[in-house]
C-alpha cells in the first residue's frame, strides 16, 4: 500500500516476485492500477486518501474476530496498559482529542498518557512553559519529540498500571476497540469506495497469514507519507501488525521504500533542521539550558535512548575535539537552536518574503520537485545568492533565465538580484563513501576514475568550504566565531585535493580515548573519553575493517547476508528480533525462527545479530533503580522505547492523535463520513496568495475543482528528473508528460486519448498528452462518483524530455509531526486542450481563483 | 599470412572443404565475427559501487580504461540485487559519461542576463566571502525573550539525499558550526 | 545437413561447427515481467545502439512500438478488460470485470529455420556456434534481402547506415561466458538464458505450475520443434493469445519451399565457383 514497488524499485521487487511464486499473495492497494498491481494477485482501488479507513476496517476486523496474537499482543504491546481517565477519543469529541486547543490548532497531549505513568517531558514542558510566552514553541517541542519517538523511543518514566486480562474498559485495547467501532465494511465501501468483499477478501488472507506459523508484510513508500496524516498512515500500519504479531519476526514488518540512494543516510546523519546524527534533537532556545537538562527533558531512563548523554557528549566530542570538556559542557553552548518550524516550506516562504538571503541546492532540483513549485521559485528569485551544485544544468540553476514565470512576464530576467554559482558535481564513480539504502544497509562506493573538469565532489565542496572559513576566521575574537574556530576539520586529502572519505567515516564510527576504533554504541560513554559522529553507526569500522565495504559474495553466505555491508544499528537486519521468540526465549514457531535464548551459554543467539541485550535473559526482571540497558525487562523486545513494547495507543511523542484515525485530505472533494472534523486538525496550513487551498466540500466554490488527483513516478525516470531527463535510453521510454484518466472522465471532460489536456487548481495549471485507460478507476463515494486523475512530476523544462511540473499543481499542507506535505491527494479540474499561455495563463488562473471564492 | 592461409580463409573456400555445405555457418564466419570480444575485457579497471538512483541498494560494477568509465552493469555478488538492476541503474554508464554534464562552474551576476565562467577556486572563495558576509549581518544571540539563540536565519540548504553519508556529515558539521539551522534534504519533501 | 524447415536438433552442427558449445537462447516468462524496461536499456547501453525518437504513441506505456535496427528488445504492454463471467459487485447489473496488464518482452526469435540467414546473399547473416542467429556487420551491405523473409518483422536497416541489424544475443559476451546484457539486467527472471534444453525444461515446468494455480491461459510460444520455424532459439510464456502480443499465431520460415526451386540455380553457380577457386590454386602452385 502506499507503494508502487514493481515499478519505483523495481529490482527490490524480484523478493516479491520470488515469494509469489514460492506460493505468496501479493495484494496491492493503491489508487492506480500500476505494473506492481499488473502483476499482484488482487489489485484494490481506493479513493486517494483513504488509507487509515481502509487500515482502520482490517483493526476493526482483526479486533471483532478476535484474530489477534494474544500471546504476542499481551506481552510486547501496549494493549494491556490503562489510559487516564480524562482521555477522550475522537468517538466522544466527533472527531476531535482531548487537549485540543483550537485557537493554536495544537493538543495538549497530557490526557493521552498511561494512567500512573508519567512522560519525562514534563520536565521539558515546565521548563518550556516557564520562559515561552508562544504557542508555537510548545508546539515545536512536541514536534521534535515526535521525531524521537519516530526513530524508536519517546520517553516514560514509570511503570504505568495495565491490566493483563485486557478487559478493563480502560486498557488499551479496549480503548482501540471502541475508536475501531465504525471502520466496519460498510464504512470502508463508503469512505474508501472499496466493496465490502473485496475488503474481506484481504481482511481473511491478512489473518489467515500471520500467527506464529506466518507472517505478512507491508510495503510503503511516499503513498502513505506525502499526506497531512502521513505519520498516522504508518502508525495504522503498527498498529495492525502489532495486533498481529508481524513485527520482529521474518517476513513481517513495516517495509519503508525509500526512494534515494542515500535517503535513509540523509536521514540518520541527517540534513534536517531538527535532528543531529542518530536522531538525537536539535536543541530548543531556553534562557538557561545545559546539556544535562537538555538529556533530561529527551531521554528516557530506560532502553537505549537512556544513554542519549553518552551519544551527544561523544558527538560533542567528535565536532569539537579536545575543545569540548566538562568545564564548558562539552561545547554544548556551540550549537544553534531552533525556535519552531524551519523546515523546507517554512524557509522558502521566508525566502519569498526577503528573509533569507542566502541558499545552497545541493542535488535537488526544488524548481520543479518540490510541491508547489511556482513558490520555490519566487523564493529563488528573492535571493542574494544561489549555490547549486549538479551534474546537469537543472531548472533549479537556470529559472532566472527560462522558468515558467518568465514565459508567463511575472518575472524578468534583468529584475532577478540571485547571484548564481552553478558547481558541476561529481558522479558516485568519480568519488569514495556510503549510501545507507533502505534497509539501513551502508555499503561503501569506491572511486572508479576521476571526475572531469571542474567537476568535484560534494565532500570536497564542504570540506573546502570550512577549511577557508576556519583560515578566515582563525585570527577572529568574536565569540560567535569560536565553534568554527573550535571545530575539528583535518581529514587527509589525496594529490587531487580530495579529502579522505574513509577519514570521515572512521570519525563516524568514533574511537576511544587512545584513537581505537569503537566496536559499537554501548562502548560510549558520557566522561568525554569517546568520540563518535553518529552513534547508531557506531560499529561501522569496529575493529579497523570498513563493514560497508564488506563483499562477501551473497551465493556464499544464508539469506541474511551479514557480511555484505553493515546495516546500522550493529549489523542487525530485522530490528526488535527479540520479538521473533516467545516471552521465554524460544521461537514462536521453527518456521519463523530468527533468534533465540541458548539457556546453556546464557545469551542470545541466532539467524541475525540480537536486537537486545545480548546476556539479559528471558526472565530478567530489572531492579527499580537500573538505568537504560540495564533497565530492559527480558520479555521486552522493543528496546527502544521507554516501556519495552510495540504501541498501539502512543501516549507521548505525536502532535496530532495517539491512536490513527481517518480525516479527509486538506483537499477532498468529500465530507469526512466518520465524523465532522473533516481534516486533520492539527495539520500546519499557510493559508497566502502564493498558497491558497481548494473550499472545502459542500462549501461555495468548491465544485470548480471536483476531481481528485494523485503524483506517481514511472520506472524510467528518476524524481524530478535530474538523473533521467538527460539520458537518451530513458527519454525514448518515456518521452512525455501525460496524464492518466479513466474512459469515463475522459467521456465527462472530452478529452481525447493521444490529445492535449491541461489539469487546473489554484495554484497552477499544467498540460500533458491525455492518456485513457481502463486502469484508471472512477470509485463510488456514496451516490456519487469520484474521478481520480494520476499526474506523473518528473518532467520540467530542461532536458531532452521536457513538460509541465506536477509540483505547479500542488498547495503547501503539512504534517505537523514531520512537515512533510501532501502530494498523493488534491482536488484539480481538467479541461481538453493545451493551458493557456503567457500572461494569458496568469489572468486564467485568477479567474479560476475568483470563481472558487479564493482571495488573491 | 601465407597464401594458402589467405585463400583458406576465404569463405568459399571453407564453404567447400569444410563442413559447411550452404556456407551458413562456419564458413561464414568474419574476421569480425572471430574476434569478438567484450569491451570489458579490455578494461583496466573493475570497481565495486553501488547504484546512485534508487534506495534498494543494487550493487555495480563500473569498467573503466584509460581513465574513462566504459561500462556499468549490476554486480552479481550482491545479495541485494543479484546482478540485476532496473532501466535506470541500467543507465548508469550514459549518465556518468552523458555529453549534458556541465563540467565547468558558470557564474550568473546579479541581474545578468546570461551565464559567464568563472574559475573554480575563485567561486569557492566568492562564495566564502557570501557565507561570512550573509552570517554577520543575519547573526542572532538572543530572540526578544533573551533566549540563547547563537544562530544565523540568513543560509539555508536543500540537499543530501543522493549524497554519500560522509557529505551530509561534513554539511551538518559545518552549517551547525556556521550557527546556519535550515539545513534540509529530500527526506523532508 | 543443410535441412530449411522441420524439426533440427543441432543447427550449429549442421552449420559447420565441429567443436561447438551448447545450443543457447532465451526463455522469457511474461508472466512475471513488471515492464521495466531494464532489457532495452541494458541492450542499448551494451551495444551502444542510438536513441530513436522520443514520441508517445499512446499504446499503453510502450514507446517504441517495436522491434527495429536500434532497438534489440521491445516491451509490449497489453491493457485488456476481461469479463469475468459473473455478477458485478457495483450492483449495476453487469458482469464483473477485472483489468489485465501484459507486459512482455519481445527478441530476435532465433530460428531453427532462420529466413533472414538463408536469404542473405553475402554471407553476412550467419549461424554461430552458440546456434543463434548472427548479422556480421563487417559483412553485411545493406541489400535488405532479410527483412521481408522474417516471419516476425525483427530485423531491419539501421537509417543512416543501412546495414541490417537485430540481436546478436550479445555474441561478443557469449565468447567469455557472460549472459547477453538484457537477461544479465533482468530484475524479476523473466528473461532466462540458457542451454535450450535447459530453458525447454523449465518452462515446461512453469507452465504446469501456472496451469495448477488456475492460470489456464498461460501457454508457451516458439517452444515446440515442430512448428514453422523448427523451433525459435527464443521462445516465451504467454498469458494470452499470441496476436494480443503482436506476435504472429502460426509463423512459418519463408524459405521453407527454396530448397526444390534453388537446387538448380545453386548446382550451376558451385560450378562457376569450382572454376575459379581451381584457377586460384593452380596459379600458387606454379
Amino acid at each position: 500500500m502506499g507503494s508502487n514497488m514493481a515499478e519505483a524499485h523495481p529490482v527490490g521487487f524480484q523478493w516479491v516476485m520470488e515469494a509469489k511464486r514460492k506460493g505468496a499473495t501479493v495484494i496491492h492497494v493503491d489508487p492506480r492500477f500500476t505494473r506492481t498491481s499488473a502483476v499482484a494477485d488482487l489489485h484494490v482501488p481506493i479513493r486517494a486518501g483513504t488509507d487509515i479507513a481502509f487500515l482502520g476496517g482490517l483493526i476493526h476486523h482483526v479486533l471483532e474476530n478476535e484474530a489477534w496474537f494474544t500471546e504476542y499482543v499481551r506481552a510486547y504491546t501496549n494493549a494491556p496498559m490503562l489510559l487516564r481517565e480524562d482521555f477522550a477519543d475522537t468517538e466522544d469529541l466527533d472527531g476531535l482529542f482531548s487537549g485540543f486547543d483550537p485557537g493554536s490548532g495544537t493538543y495538549d497531549t497530557t490526557s493521552w498518557q498511561y494512567e500512573g505513568g508519567t512522560a519525562p517531558p514534563a520536565s521539558g514542558q515546565r521548563d518550556l512553559e516557564q520562559d515561552d510566552a508562544e504557542g508555537s514553541a510548545e508546539e515545536a517541542h512536541e514536534h521534535e519529540r515526535g521525531q524521537v519517538a519516530g526513530s524508536g523511543g519517546s520517553p516514560v518514566e514509570t511503570w504505568p498500571e495495565r491490566d493483563d486480562t485486557m478487559r478493563d474498559p480502560r486498557c488499551v485495547l479496549q480503548v482501540l476497540r471502541r475508536h475501531y467501532a465504525r471502520y466496519t465494511p460498510a464504512m470502508v465501501h463508503e469512505i474508501c469506495g472499496i466493496p465490502e468483499e473485496t475488503f474481506r477478501r484481504v481482511a481473511d488472507a491478512l489473518v489467515r497469514n500471520s500467527g506464529p506459523d506466518r507472517t505478512s508484510a507491508f510495503c510503503y513508500a511516499v503513498g502513505w507519507t506525502h499526506h497531512t496524516v502521513g505519520v498516522q498512515y504508518i502508525r495504522a500500519a503498527s498498529v495492525l501488525q502489532s495486533l498481529l504479531g508481524n513485527i520482529g519476526r521474518p517476513g513481517g514488518g513495516i517495509l519503508a521504500l525509500r526512494g534515494h540512494a542515500s535517503i535513509q543516510g540523509s536521514t540518520d546523519i541527517p540534513t534536517l533542521f531538527d535532528l543531529l546524527p542518530g536522531y538525537i534533537p536539535m536543541p530548543h532556545a531556553h534562557r538557561d539550558e545545559d546539556l544535562a537538562s537538555f538529556i533530561e527533558s529527551n531521554s528516557g531512563r530506560k532502553g537505549f535512548w537512556g544513554d542519549m548523554d553518552a551519544y551527544t557528549v561523544s558527538l560533542l566530542r567528535a565536532w569539537f575535539g579536545d575543545n569540548a570538556t566538562a568545564d564548558n559542557d562539552w561545547c554544548f553552548d556551540h550549537l544553534p537552536r531552533l525556535t519552531g518550524d524551519h523546515s523546507s516550506f517554512r524557509t522558502v516562504m521566508d525566502q519569498v518574503d526577503g528573509k533569507v538571503p542566502g541558499y545552497f541546492v545541493i542535488g535537488e532540483n526544488p524548481a520543479v520537485g518540490t510541491a508547489n513549485a511556482r513558490q520555490q521559485r519566487a523564493g529563488l528569485a528573492n535571493l542574494e545568492w544561489l549555490v547549486v551544485r549538479d551534474l546537469n544544468m537543472i531548472e533549479t540553476a537556470t529559472f532566472w533565465k527560462d522558468g515558467p514565470e518568465i514565459e508567463t512576464g511575472e518575472m524578468r530576467t534583468e529584475d532577478i538580484g540571485t547571484e548564481v554559482f552553478f558547481l558541476p558535481a561529481a558522479a558516485h564513480t568519480e568519488k569514495d563513501g556510503t549510501f545507507t539504502n533502505t534497509q539501513r544497509l551502508l555499503q561503501w562506493h569506491h572511486k572508479a576514475v576521476e571526475p572531469p573538469g571542474d567537476c568535484r565532489s560534494d565532500l570536497w565542496f564542504y570540506y573546502e568550504l570550512g577549511r577557508r572559513i576556519k583560515q578566515r576566521l582563525a585570527g577572529s575574537t568574536d565569540p560567535r566565531d569560536r565553534p568554527l574556530q573550535d571545530l575539528t576539520w583535518d581529514y587527509p586529502v589525496d594529490a587531487h585535493g580530495e579529502p579522505s572519505a574513509d577519514a570521515v567515516l572512521r570519525e563516524i564510527n568514533g574511537s576511544g580515548a587512545d584513537g581505537e576504533l569503537l566496536p559499537g554504541y554501548t562502548a560510549l560513554r558520557n566522561d568525554g573519553s569517546t568520540r563518535c559522529g553518529c552513534w547508531i553507526y557506531c560499529g561501522v569500522y569496529a575493529d579497523g575493517v570498513n563493514g560497508s565495504a564488506r563483499r562477501r559474495p551473497g551465493g556464499e553466505q544464508d539469506l541474511v547476508a551479514a557480511e555484505w555491508g553493515w546495516a546500522w544499528p550493529m549489523n542487525r537486519r530485522v530490528l526488535y528480533n527479540r520479538a521473533s521468540a516467545d516471552p521465554s526465549g524460544k521461537p514462536w514457531s521453527e518456521r519463523k525462527a530468527l533468534i533465540h535464548w541458548d539457556a546453556d551459554a546464557g545469551r542470545w543467539t541466532g539467524g541475525d545479530v540480537p536486537d537486545f541485550p545480548v546476556d539479559t535473559a528471558p526472565d530478567y526482571e530489572p531492579p527499580e533503580d537500573a538505568r537504560a540497558a540495564e533497565a530492559i525487562g527480558g520479555a521486552e523486545p522493543f528496546v527502544m522505547q521507554a516501556d519495552g513494547r510495540a504501541w498501539l495507543h502512543a501516549p507521548a511523542g505525536l502532535a496530532d492523535a495517539p491512536i490513527p484515525t481517518h480525516y479527509e485530505p486538506a483537499e477532498s472533494p468529500v465530507r469526512n463520513a466518520l465524523y465532522g472534523q473533516q481534516a486533520n486538525p492539527a495539520r500546519q496550513r499557510f493559508d497566502r496568495p502564493d498558497n491558497r487551498l481548494h473550499p472545502e466540500p459542500g462549501t461555495p466554490g468548491a465544485e470548480v475543482f471536483p476531481f481528485v488527483f494523485t503524483t506517481f513516478r514511472v520506472t524510467e525516470h528518476h524524481t524530478a528528473g535530474g538523473m533521467s531527463r538527460w539520458t537518451p535510453y530513458l527519454t525514448e521510454l518515456q518521452p512525455e508528460m501525460f496524464l492518466e484518466v479513466s474512459p469515463a472522465l475522459a467521456a465527462e471532460r472530452g478529452l481525447e486519448h493521444g490529445g492535449w489536456a491541461h489539469v487546473v487548481t489554484a495554484r497552477s495549471a499544467i498540460e500533458g498528452r491525455v492518456l485513457v485507460t481502463d486502469r484508471a478507476t472512477p470509485l463510488r463515494h456514496g451516490d456519487r462518483v469520484v474521478h481520480q486523475i494520476g499526474v506523473p512530476w518528473h518532467w520540467g523544462p530542461n532536458g531532452l524530455s521536457t513538460g509541465d511540473a506536477a509540483n505547479d499543481l500542488l498547495g503547501v499542507a503539512l504534517d505537523p509531526n514531520v512537515h512533510i506535505m501532501e502530494t498523493k491527494a488534491a482536488t484539480c479540474d481538467i479541461r481538453p486542450g493545451r493551458r493557456p499561455r503567457g500572461p494569458a495563463l496568469v489572468a486564467f488562473l485568477a479567474d479560476r481563483r475568483r470563481a472558487a471564492g479564493l482571495e488573491d | 599470412m601465407g597464401l594458402r592461409d589467405v585463400l583458406a580463409g576465404w569463405p568459399l573456400v571453407r564453404q567447400l572443404t569444410g563442413t559447411d555445405g550452404l556456407g551458413r555457418g562456419a564458413a561464414a564466419r568474419s574476421g569480425r565475427t572471430d574476434a569478438a570480444r567484450p569491451r570489458t575485457a579490455d578494461a583496466d579497471t573493475v570497481t565495486a559501487s553501488v547504484c546512485p538512483f534508487c534506495a534498494v541498494g543494487c550493487g555495480q560494477k563500473v569498467w573503466s580504461r584509460d581513465g574513462k568509465v566504459t561500462h556499468v552493469e549490476g554486480d552479481p555478488d550482491s545479495p541485494i540485487s543479484r546482478g540485476r538492476l532496473c532501466p535506470k541503474g541500467s543507465s548508469t554508464l550514459s549518465l556518468v559519461t552523458s555529453p549534458s554534464r556541465v563540467t565547468t562552474v558558470r557564474h550568473r551576476r546579479p541581474y545578468g542576463t546570461e551565464w559567464e565562467d568563472l574559475d573554480l577556486d575563485t567561486a569557492v572563495d566568492m562564495i566564502v566571502d557570501r557565507v561570512l558576509d550573509t552570517r554577520r549581518r543575519t547573526w542572532q544571540d538572543t530572540d526578544d525573550q533573551g533566549r540563547y539563540l547563537r544562530r544565523t536565519m540568513g543560509i539555508a540548504s536543500l540537499g543530501g539525499a543522493t549524497l554519500d553519508n560522509e557529505e551530509n556529515y561534513l554539511m551538518k558539521k559545518l552549517y551547525t558550526a556556521m550557527g546556519a539551522i535550515q539545513i534540509e534534504n529530500q527526506a523532508r519533501i | 545437413m543443410g535441412r530449411l524447415s522441420g524439426p533440427l536438433a543441432d543447427p550449429s552442427g549442421d552449420a559447420g561447427y565441429a567443436d561447438r558449445p551448447e545450443r543457447v537462447g532465451f526463455f522469457t516468462d511474461t508472466s512475471v515481467c513488471i515492464g521495466c524496461k531494464a532489457c532495452e536499456v541494458a541492450c542499448k547501453e551494451w551495444n551502444a545502439l542510438p536513441a530513436e525518437d522520443d514520441v508517445l504513441t499512446g499504446m499503453s506505456y510502450d514507446n517504441t512500438g517495436q522491434l527495429g535496427a536500434s532497438t534489440y528488445r521491445h516491451v509490449a504492454f497489453v491493457e485488456r478488460t476481461v469479463d469475468l463471467g459473473m455478477p458485478g459487485l457495483a450492483g449495476d447489473g453487469g458482469d464483473a470485470t477485472e483489468v489485465r496488464w501484459l507486459m512482455s518482452s519481445d527478441v530476435c526469435k532465433h530460428c531453427t529455420h532462420a529466413a533472414c540467414l538463408d536469404v542473405c546473399p553475402t554471407g553476412s547473416l550467419i549461424r554461430t556456434e552458440h546456434g543463434t542467429v548472427l548479422v556480421q556487420e563487417d559483412i553485411c551491405n545493406g541489400c535488405g534481402y532479410c527483412i521481408p523473409a522474417c516471419p516476425y518483422g525483427v530485423i531491419d536497416q539501421r537509417p543512416g547506415d543501412g546495414r541490417a541489424f537485430k540481436c546478436t544475443m550479445c555474441q561478443d559476451r557469449l565468447g567469455v561466458g557472460l549472459q547477453p546484457a538484457c537477461a544479465t539486467a533482468c530484475p524479476t527472471e523473466s528473461i532466462r538464458f540458457g542451454p535450450l534444453d535447459e530453458l525447454r525444461a523449465e518452462a515446461d515446468e512453469r507452465l504446469a505450475a501456472l496451469h495448477d494455480r488456475g492460470v489456464d491461459d498461460a501457454r508457451l510460444y516458439g517452444h515446440d520443434a515442430g512448428d514453422g520455424v523448427g523451433g525459435a532459439g527464443a521462445f516465451f510464456l504467454l498469458l494470452d493469445e499470441p496476436e494480443v502480443y503482436g506476435l504472429p499465431p502460426d509463423p512459418v520460415v519463408t524459405t521453407r519451399d527454396l530448397p526444390s526451386m534453388w537446387r538448380h540455380a545453386a548446382a550451376a553457380a558451385l560450378a562457376v565457383a569450382g572454376a575459379v577457386a581451381a584457377a586460384f590454386v593452380g596459379r600458387t602452385s606454379r
